[in-house]
């Protein structure tokens, strides 16, 4: 990479360079998608940015490397890994406004002078009231020095140091505290007060988390550290380990997939344009002297394809259920001609559920509370559901009706009922499988899925955001 | 590219440029202003993502406003086309000029008619040609540019890297300046990785409290900094809800207007609640809302 960048390498020294290049090569080791191109455009983009402006050259940088929202958080970790915890502030400008903080002569763990923790956690507690960032940067900072016990040397991720930070601070307690707050204020200003406490709380962990980072770039450097603290990119993450914050990323990934995937169940191989009208063309042609300049034609028919999606939330997929229920909830508010079914042992149509619900927690908790899911015992029944369905619904499907069933078939060995897959194939247009199981398992154990996947039009892997993209992107 | 084209003067700085746009109006982040500063010094497209109403098309409309450039509108659609987008011959006048020849008899040999329809005059400049033709500073807005199909989407490429367009007819066009180039995207679908590449990625969300507050007091004129304040914190707290559709700057603007028309100069949680339907539109959202108006939890 360094001989292509060599326009750009020269007029930033070295040095610099050095460390540029060594950051796009981990960018691309953290996955972040980055090509030649966008290397060299992030080389020249540094000729033009302010370098001593960390937030400005953030910006910038990212706006030449990062295309993608859902990276932006992998980006930033990773420069500020290498470019602003690097930097040292201590003491500077920490004498300003800070809340009522003393200078920074107490930030050293050997000072005698130092507040003592419940000193310490009393400040959060005022820094917070207050919202000053500046207090909280100071606070954090602090915090970590005198609660976090870095050892030197000791080989544990920056999390544990900072939990330890937390817990010492004891968080809990402040937010108890300072829900009491907000509960006194009562009415509008309370449920505004929660809310931003909350987001200060926030704003302290991050801190927190950054200032714990600092300590451990000096000490590890930006490279070692960036491995210990490399995640998979929201595309990657298995549905079945997805955190909270994951789970309200994906939710906002999922809606314009399924708004492709509606799009592209809805085109249909035609022609770009209609047929021509020829007497449309005709009479325009008079216009002209006869002579047919403007040719005319048909408007396009739009088809109204139909979704029918089943969603098997058993125990053993419960957290891919989740997220089933996600995209099944995404797709009914993009496109109307979605139906949905939850299954267990029993099967129960969740359409009107899932349109009514206000959001994705009120969907969850209303499917598994008033859905007939559960038959008999409340282990996967797939040969009973498909049954059931058929006779329930089948003779509903159309020709239009395409079918995604998500679920394992782990049928717990139950009888398997290929009839009613063979029935629900013969009357839909299409049925795709997603299974969530990697694809070694499929068909060991009691996995039924060859029965089943041999009427499907694609059975697919699907436990990532990138493997459900592909699903969709195939289907065009 | 000729030297004596009235030319976009160069900005001299992320934070010169971001005072710019303030001054028309525009009140930017730094992330915003770092991006357009780059843009214009490297000479490439902004791509610019985010939820409706977030101010992704007025940046544009504020960048050509402050520069004193010409805006030229692509509005995408499905089913947007070469004949829309880039050019189209003007048939009709072409027909024309074959049938004058008919009558007039002027001489001339079939290739010159050809040479002749196929010329300058008889070409319709749709808005990315005639950004590229023009010859006076252009801004170029390509607004939802998630909306038209990938296919259509390879047109805007060679545009956007080498700021020409080929006419086989006539040869390459080349721009005589380089355009400042916007596209914007709600991120309903994915763009093309080609795409992507030629341009600078922006994300634009949501605003902070501080800078929506100080939009809101620029936008709304009458009210009180206590309202706006006020204001602009609820609508925070209706944004960190899962809702459908999320308030966005413009109905935070619309909601403060209709509390000052109203005379209110303080909201509690009754004013709000009824209120609400100009905040958001869905039944659903405004139910969700209302109830957490009056809750306080952490």
């Amino acid at each position: 990479m360094s001989n292509l960048s060599a326009p750009g390498a020269s007029a930033l020294g070295d040095g610099l360079f050095a460390v540029f290049s060594e950051f796009f090569s981990e960018l691309r080791a953290a996955g972040v998608p980055v090509s030649t191109t966008e290397v060299l455009d992030a080389t020249e983009a540094l000729r033009h940015l302010p370098v001593t402006e960390r937030e400005t050259l953030k910006l910038g940088l990212g706006s030449a490397l990062v295309k993608n929202e859902a990276h932006w958080r992998a980006y930033e970790a990773l420069f500020d890994l290498y470019f602003s915890l690097r930097v040292a502030t201590y003491g500077a400008a920490s004498s300003g406004e800070g809340a009522g903080l003393p200078d920074a002569h107490w930030l050293g763990p050997q000072d005698a002078s130092v507040p003592g923790t419940r000193d310490l956690s009393e400040l959060a507690y005022q820094a917070l009231l207050d919202g000053s960032t500046e207090a909280m940067a100071l606070l954090a900072r602090a915090a970590v020095a005198r609660l976090a016990g870095i050892e030197p040397g000791r080989a544990v991720g920056p999390g544990y140091y900072a939990y330890r930070t937390l817990r010492r601070l004891d968080l809990d307690g402040l937010a108890e505290r300072l829900a009491a707050v907000a509960g006194q204020a009562g009415g509008l200003e309370g449920a505004l007060l929660a809310n931003e406490y909350r987001r200060r709380l926030e704003q302290l962990r991050t801190a927190v988390d950054a200032e714990v980072r600092r300590h451990l770039v000096s000490e590890r450097g930006a490279r070692q550290l960036a491995r210990t603290l490399r995640r998979p990119l929201p595309e990657d993450v298995d549905f079945m380990h997805l955190s909270r914050e994951e789970l309200a990323a994906l939710q906002r990934a999922v809606q314009p997939l399924a708004r492709k995937l509606a799009a592209h169940l809805a085109r249909r191989r035609r022609r770009k344009q209609g047929r021509l009208d020829f007497r449309a063309t005709a009479r325009r042609s008079l216009a002209t002297g006869g002579a047919p300049v403007e040719p005319v034609f048909r408007a396009r028919r739009r088809s109204k394809p139909e979704l029918w999606v089943l969603a098997d939330i058993s125990g053993s997929v419960a957290a891919f259920a989740r997220f089933t229920l996600q995209l099944v909830y995404a797709l009914s508010s993009q496109f109307s001609h979605t139906r949905a079914w939850a299954f267990i042992d029993g099967v129960d149509e969740v359409t009107e559920l899932l349109r009514s619900a206000a959001d994705m927690a009120e969907a969850v908790r209303q499917v598994n509370a008033t859905a007939g899911v559960v038959w008999r015992e409340g282990h996967s029944d797939y040969g009973h559901v498909l049954g059931d369905f058929v006779r329930g619904w089948g003779n509903e499907l159309t020709p239009r009706t395409t079918v995604v069933v998500l679920g394992d078939a782990r049928n717990n060995y139950h009888a398997v009922e290929r009839w009613a897959m063979a029935e629900i194939a013969r009357r839909a247009r299409q049925v795709f499988w997603l299974n969530p199981e990697p694809r070694a398992y499929w068909d060991t154990g009691d996995s039924v899925l060859a029965h089943y996947g041999a009427f499907c039009a694609g059975v697919y892997e699907c436990r990532n955001l990138r493997q459900l993209r592909r699903f969709v992107e195939q289907l065009a | 590219m000729a030297s004596d084209l009235p030319r976009m003067k160069p900005f001299e700085s992320p934070q010169a440029l971001n005072e710019a746009l303030r001054s028309v109006g525009y009140l930017a982040d730094d992330g915003t202003a770092a991006v357009v500063f780059l843009a214009q010094r490297l000479q490439k497209p902004v791509l610019v993502e985010g939820p409706a109403g977030t101010g992704k098309t007025q940046l544009a409309k504020s960048v050509a406003e402050m520069t004193g450039a010409r805006l030229v509108r692509l509005q995408c659609y499905e089913g947007l086309d070469e004949s829309k987008s880039l050019y189209e011959w003007n048939y009709k006048k072409q027909l024309l000029r074959i049938q004058a020849e008919q009558v007039v008899r002027v001489d001339g040999s079939w290739e010159e008619i050809e040479e002749d329809i196929f010329s300058e005059p008889f070409l319709l400049a749709r808005p990315l040609l005639e950004a590229i033709r023009a010859a006076d500073p252009v801004v170029l807005l390509v607004d939802e540019v998630d909306r038209v199909e990938v296919e259509t989407e390879a047109l805007l490429l060679e545009v956007l890297s080498d700021y020409q367009v080929s006419v086989p007819e006539m040869g390459t066009v080349k721009a005589r300046q380089i355009p400042l180039v916007f596209l914007t995207s709600n991120n309903t679908r994915e763009l093309s990785e080609a795409l992507k590449r030629r341009c600078l990625f922006l994300h634009m969300d949501y605003p902070s409290a501080q800078r929506e507050r100080d939009i809101v007091l620029a936008k709304v004129p009458g009210i009180q900094t206590a309202l706006a304040d006020q204001v602009v914190r609820t609508v925070q707290l209706v944004r960190s809800l899962e809702l459908k559709k999320p308030p966005s700057v413009s109905e935070t603007i619309d909601w403060a207007r209709a509390l000052v028309v109203l005379g209110i100069s303080g909201l509690d949680a009754e004013i709000a609640k009824e209120t609400l339907n100009i905040l958001l539109k869905h039944t659903l959202d405004i139910e969700r809302a209302a109830k957490e108006l009056g809750a306080a939890t952490i």
